[in-house]
């Protein structure tokens, strides 16, 4: 309970499902072989994190911010340029940190406070053009970035594939420097998650919630308003760099279109909206939910397509072709808005009206 | 006797409308002032203006002696202003303790202060836990209330807090304000109910259109019929 900072998840059927989870992602390297088992799995811990970071934003102060993959692509390119133009040691894997993670705080700052003040809908608009700007600086200056190609790099030997940490005639099963990777990215996830239960289960996480439900009422108590929701933007600012950080280890890689694109600006609100906003724990369902969907919607309909078509049926065979699974996934995230309006973990908690015990009545 | 509160000249406009018309007013330390008059009178404009929710255009207003006309919301909080909104104005997504937690700033919650509350408002304590947006009416603004007193204050400003209430309740909230004026608080109380401005009030200020158009004691003004019936009631014939 206590690791949980006193907010479990309050639905018997919810924890079965984030138990399920979080027991399949710390027994992915052992439990699906395969590269793409692995990769999935490391997106899956990289997007919690990084979705809970903007749950943070929109479900507990309900600022709408475009520039969270800016942040993001900060952490991703300040790791990945510091390993780049360092070579493959420790060294430049903690000054892409010392770099990157203070630049995204004092962006998120600068942003806060310059538009914090004002409307929503004007801090939306400014989050939108920086992080346009930023995405253009990125492609542009590419002496720096690698501009559309990116950056590649090699990881210090520990975490390198090749590097075998335990061989497989002693357990049956390899651990390498990609297993070593994989739950460096695993807990430092998880613990970003757990930090931001915390962040909102303590007494600032209730002055959010009361700005968001009524900034004035809240300024009436003598909350300095501007100041909070600055702290929160930096503190997910901070968070969505990290992850960012997570994901160039990953991949190796850091380039506009794993990074900066807008797309990945979507995602992040659909997985928030899907699993719930204003819970954290949304954010797991809801970037487990999406990414399995990307990554085996298209093969699983071959198969349903398959099926359908060695057994003669009608229609259902073109319906169900691999090529329509942009359809379908649209569908399925259509039909997840309309029957979760509060999101899976919403849902699953019923919208109670207490938050713990019930008081008698 | 000091006065705790003065506003001198102040207008208020809210984008193009002048809702306040140059606003003098006092509010001595230790009295309870009622503020009376008509619907859209300019009464709430007067307590947003305060609080520093709506901007003095001009004029003056001193609290304890400090201009505050200027400062912003959260500065006029701290300095000992406490707000009850009209309209049950409650955190819905909050437990009732977080509320007051939340209006503690943080502090650690007095128990004896929970005490006497909880003794006018025994349903604050059931429902302790429960989420304020599932109170009804009355318990919405028992913690309105409650939230505005959790912490001594130097200044309540309390907007219409029998508004849509069952007169069991309006008679609890009654006996409770009794109680904090009793302890000494300062406060400025719009209400529409005479009932409940003749138990309560000290002195007596009439608005409206925007000016002040009595002030006196209320007792004064509870015993002259004819009085009230020109400044309230000729006032509601007016603008039917």
């Amino acid at each position: 309970m206590m690791i949980l900072s006193g907010d479990p998840p309050r639905s018997r059927v919810l924890t079965l499902i984030l138990v399920v989870i979080i027991l399949a992602l710390a027994a992915t390297p052992f439990l699906f072989p395969g590269a793409k088992a692995l990769n999935v799995a490391a997106k899956i811990c990289v997007f919690a994190a990084l979705v809970a970071s903007y749950d943070l934003l929109l479900g507990y102060t309900g600022t709408v911010s475009f520039a969270h993959t800016m942040f993001y692509g900060i952490g991703s390119y300040a790791i990945a340029i510091a390993l780049y133009a360092m070579g493959p040691n420790w060294a430049a894997v903690a000054t892409g940190i010392v770099v990157g993670l203070p630049l995204a705080a004092l962006l998120a700052l600068a942003i806060g406070l310059f538009s914090l003040r004002v409307a929503a809908i004007f801090f939306a608009m400014i989050t939108l053009a920086v992080a346009s700007a930023f995405q253009v600086l990125a492609s542009q200056l590419s002496w720096l970035t690698g501009g559309e190609d990116g950056r590649s790099f090699q990881l210090p030997e520990l975490l390198r594939p090749g590097t075998v940490l335990i061989s497989k005639s002693l357990f049956g099963f390899e651990i390498n420097g990609r297993t070593l990777t994989y739950y460096l990215v695993f807990a430092v996830s998880a613990l970003m998650i757990l930090g931001l239960l915390r962040v909102v289960n303590s007494p600032f996480g209730r002055v959010l919630q009361a700005i968001r439900e009524n900034r004035f009422r809240a300024e009436a108590l003598g909350f300095r308003t501007v100041f909070h929701l600055t702290y929160a933007n930096c503190l997910a600012a901070l968070v969505a760099a990290s992850a960012g950080i997570l994901n160039a280890l990953w991949l190796r890689y850091a380039g506009p279109d794993t990074s900066l694109s807008f797309s990945i600006m979507l995602d992040i609100l659909l997985m928030v909206v899907i699993g719930g906003m204003g819970t954290i724990y949304g954010a797991i369902i809801g970037a487990t939910i999406f990414i399995l969907a990307q990554n085996y919607l298209q093969s699983l309909m071959g198969v349903a397509a398959k099926a359908a078509s060695e057994a003669g049926l009608p229609l259902l065979p073109g319906l169900l072709h691999p090529d329509r699974w942009l359809l379908w996934l649209g569908l399925l995230f259509i039909a997840s808005v309309y029957f979760f309006p509060t999101g899976v973990v919403g849902r699953l908690r019923g919208g109670g009206g207490d938050k713990k015990a019930a008081a008698p009545h | 006797m000091t006065d705790l509160l003065t506003l001198s000249g102040v207008h208020t406009h809210i984008g193009r409308y002048h809702i306040l018309q140059g606003i003098d007013l006092v509010v001595p330390q230790g009295q309870t002032t009622m503020l009376l008059g008509r619907n859209g009178a300019g009464k709430t404009t007067t307590l947003r203006t305060i609080m520093g929710l709506w901007q003095a255009s001009s004029g003056e207003i001193n609290l304890a002696g400090e201009r505050i006309e200027s400062r912003a919301t959260p500065d006029i909080a701290r300095r000992g202003v406490g707000y009850v909104p009209e309209s049950m104005a409650v955190f819905s997504d909050l437990t009732v303790k977080e509320n007051l937690v939340l209006a503690a700033r943080d502090g650690p919650l007095d128990d004896t202060q929970l005490d006497w509350i909880f003794g006018f408002f025994p349903a604050l304590r059931r429902f302790w836990l429960s989420r304020a947006g599932s109170l009804s009416g009355g318990q919405k603004q028992m913690l309105s209330i409650a939230r505005a007193i959790i912490e001594p204050r130097k200044l309540l400003l309390i907007d219409e807090p029998t508004k849509g209430l069952a007169p069991a309740i309006v008679m609890a909230l009654i006996e409770c304000l009794k109680d904090i004026k009793r302890k000494g608080a300062t406060i400025l109380l719009v209400e529409q109910n005479f009932f409940a401005a003749r138990e309560l009030g000290d002195s007596v200020l009439v608005m409206d259109n925007g000016t002040i158009v009595h002030r006196g004691g209320m007792a004064a003004l509870a015993a002259d019929v004819p009085l009230q019936e020109r400044l309230l009631g000729l006032s509601l014939e007016a603008h039917q």
